[in-house]
């Protein structure tokens, strides 16, 4: 098998499986007051040490969640509804975890600027700045977008929001950077950071959301567990495999995931024709995203499916609808373009011999299903 | 109050010589049904199915007897002694919380057991008073009353019940009655609607699925399986036959002109199903055809798919427009999984403009450069047999 959806999910690692075994006999309440309670509780505080350290923060600064949409959820209504101010700001490629919650706020009066972008996918930084003003309340952008790669300059982000609207709150869905790209929290200078356990090789159903300066309200409320801004008793098996799998990471070796993407890249415009690449110059080493001209993306993924090779059409929780991307249609991309666009998304379990196979069939395939379409 | 279930069964009385041996059937399917619901105690008698099971299992048994085909109505009632004084008990508890003020009723008695003192008129006369003195603000209506509330009294027991408590059935023909046919299953709307019309006159069903891999995806399967499987809620079991089809897509894409290309392949898989129906003793093709929906269900390319197959080809919404097999695919409980999104076959490979007045001669000249023959037993050894049962 040669698993090329990384960005979908990833496979749960060594480290993340036995944590989980070892929650699951410390099976406590981390709010009880026995001793089982507060084995869990540990499980808990030691987990969050390691996921704050992989993004250089303090462990009090983490919230987890129940994954990356409730972190995206929980930052953007938590931050428009602690604000007196009405003006909030994303852009047009966000996941619809951010999309989402903006326009419901927009339905409930708030006034939201969706920011466009350029043809390599990043956000136009003189429309931010024309469009900022102290009026803003929020600016939420993602740091590695999930269809095609291309990282944000968040930095620079952050410096014009500095001068346009210095008490704006600055959220940052790092779910496709956190553990991916060296990311730390000073240097981002974001005041909210969501993350997903796991895109990371942990499970599915636990996130985490980093608060540092500034107040948001709290969106799910009950028994006051992680300090009143989360409540509900927590995932302690999701949590504990969270903080392995981020252990793990502190060692991955980016410069050769981005060896291995180039090769596949540089493989791909060498032996087929009529390709596109959909990205930046600044891209995540672990996302490439190309357009086979000529061919329905579908139809090409179910037959490298057949030969046990699993690419992404676009992001695999929108991929129920029948819907061009969005991303690739602010990017200004064609029809064509989108129809024939595949994602295919690394880690590091991936060596060489997997690229060159997946390059020979992705020929084949591409010739073949290109000799039957019109 | 101890509780029964009491079956009508409509059309099986009208089968003379053969009632039994339907009513036989119908009583088999009926505890088929309820195998894994409810132990069950039953018993037929004067053309009506009695059904006993446990107080908190009665719900579920009548909501499965409502697929159960054969069955016109499925009504709760009061089971009491056979003496007027406590028929009349039994009534007002039983039927009289149901009946508001302002309603209009009337009592209806039927008495098999002649040795009952009261006759049916008098039975009828008894119970309505009662009912109509302990339940002020009921108007009694003999002509035209919004509920009938029934006594029957039987042999071992009286029987009592409203018709506020009865609920239709699926009608039709118990399945078992009626020889087995092969439905051509695709993941639309119209085809399990046809093998659910069909099926419930008594026809066992067969199904075809045309697979087209990495044209449609597993997913595109998995709906199909998951229809067969809401079929078989009505028919206890569906076996399905997938069959791959790829191949013979690409020759005909590859070596048919464009604007046939729908009905050679029409034509292939009229072929196949008439091949796994001979092989599983099917006497008949079912498909979701209706005059003029697409290009390929004109007349005249009706024409052309019905020619290369012997078998009866059975479509049963012919004459349906669409909205009319939606709404029964709303209530059958097909809809919902028909309009999931992935491809199906006929998707991916459609012309641009197909023939609608197609002439048999120009689609057989066209199918010529084809090995029509090889192809369909290529096919045919590459078929998967899937035995669906309901969820």
């Amino acid at each position: 098998m040669i698993y090329l959806d990384n960005a979908a999910t990833t496979k749960p690692c060594r480290e993340a499986v036995d944590a989980v075994m070892n929650a699951c006999a410390e099976f406590g309440n981390p709010s009880s007051l026995h001793r089982l309670g507060l084995g869990a509780e540990k499980i808990i505080k030691n987990a969050k040490k390691s996921v704050a350290d992989l993004m250089g923060a303090a462990p009090e600064n983490i919230y987890f969640t129940s994954g990356g949409t409730e972190a995206n959820n929980m930052a953007i209504f938590g931050a428009a509804r602690a604000s007196r101010k009405k003006h909030i700001i994303t852009t047009k490629i966000e996941h619809p975890s951010v999309l989402e919650p903006f326009r419901r706020l927009e339905r409930e009066g708030f006034f939201v600027d969706y920011i466009g972008v350029d043809a390599q996918g990043t956000v136009n930084l003189d429309e931010l700045y024309k469009r900022l003003d102290s009026d803003a309340a929020l600016v939420s952008m993602m740091h590695v977008n999930d269809e095609t790669g291309t990282v944000q300059p968040v930095e620079e982000v952050r410096q014009i929001i500095k001068e346009r609207a210095p008490d704006a709150l600055f959220h940052i869905d790092a779910v496709q950077s956190y553990a991916k790209l060296p990311l730390q929290v000073k240097k981002l200078g974001a005041d909210l950071i969501s993350v997903s356990a796991h895109k990371i090789n942990a499970l599915k159903g636990c996130g985490a959301l980093y608060i540092g300066q500034g107040r948001i309200e709290p969106l799910i409320i009950g028994g006051g567990q992680q300090k009143n801004m989360r409540s509900g008793t927590e995932n302690v098996t999701g949590i504990a495999a969270f903080g392995a799998a981020a252990r793990v990471h502190k060692a991955d070796n980016r410069e050769r995931i981005a060896e291995l993407r180039k090769r596949l890249k540089d493989g791909i415009f060498e032996r087929i024709p009529d390709v596109k690449y959909n990205g930046g110059e600044s891209f995540s080493p672990y996302v490439l995203n190309v357009s086979f001209l000529g061919i329905k993306a579908e139809i090409l993924l179910h037959s490298l499916e057949a030969r046990r090779i699993y690419v992404s059409t676009v992001s695999a929780c929108s991929s129920n609808k029948p819907m061009p991307s969005h991303v690739l249609s602010a990017m200004g991309c064609t029809p064509k373009e989108i129809e024939g666009a595949i994602r295919m998304s690394f880690d590091n379990t991936l060596a060489e011999p997997d690229i060159e196979l997946a390059l020979c069939a992705l020929c084949d395939e591409v010739a073949k299903i290109r000799k039957y379409m019109r | 109050m101890r509780e029964v279930v009491l079956v009508k069964y409509g059309e099986i009385i009208l089968k003379g010589g053969n009632r039994p041996v339907f009513e036989r059937v119908l009583m088999k399917n009926i505890k088929n049904a309820l195998r894994n619901i409810a132990e069950i105690n039953i018993s037929i008698a004067q053309a009506t199915i009695y059904i006993e099971a446990e107080q908190e299992k009665l719900d579920a048994v009548c909501e499965r007897l409502l697929k159960v085909f054969g069955i016109v109505s499925v009504t709760r009632a009061g089971v009491c002694e056979k003496n007027i004084e406590s028929i009349k008990n039994a009534v007002c508890e039983y039927c009289g919380a149901d009946l508001k003020p302002g309603m209009s009723f009337k009592v209806e008695a039927k008495r098999s057991d002649k040795r009952f003192p009261l006759d049916s008129i008098q039975i009828a006369q008894t119970v309505g008073a009662e009912l109509h003195d302990s339940n002020p603000g009921l108007i009694v209506d003999v002509h035209k009353p919004q509920v009938v509330v029934r006594v029957e009294v039987r042999d071992t027991a009286a029987y009592v019940y409203s018709t506020l408590n009865k609920r239709a059935g699926q009608g039709g023909m118990p399945t078992g009655t009626g020889n087995r046919a092969t439905l051509l299953l695709s993941g639309g709307i119209d085809s399990p609607v046809a093998g659910h019309m069909i099926a419930k006159r008594g026809v066992e069903i067969d199904a075809v699925n045309f697979f087209s891999f990495p044209y449609t995806s597993d997913r595109a399967k998995e709906k199909v399986i998951e229809l067969a499987s809401i079929l078989a809620r009505y028919t206890s079991k569906v076996n399905l036959y997938v069959v791959p089809f790829t191949e013979i897509q690409l020759e005909i894409r590859d070596k048919c002109p464009e604007e046939h290309m729908t009905l050679i392949m029409r034509r292939f898989m009229m072929r196949i199903a008439e091949r796994v129906a001979v092989k599983n003793k099917s006497a008949a093709l079912i498909t979701g055809e209706s005059v003029g929906q697409v290009a390929s269900q004109t007349i005249a390319a009706l024409n052309v798919t019905n020619t290369v197959c012997k078998m009866p080809v059975l479509r049963p919404v012919i004459g349906m427009d669409k909205n009319e097999i939606v709404d029964r695919a709303r209530r059958i409980g097909t809809f919902e999984t028909s309009i999931l999104p992935y491809e199906d076959c006929c998707t991916v490979f459609t012309p641009k403009h197909p023939t609608t007045q197609p002439r048999l001669a120009a689609i057989e000249k066209s199918e010529s450069a084809l090995d029509v023959e090889q192809l369909i037993e290529r096919a045919m050894e590459g078929i998967e047999k899937i035995e669906v049962y309901p969820d």
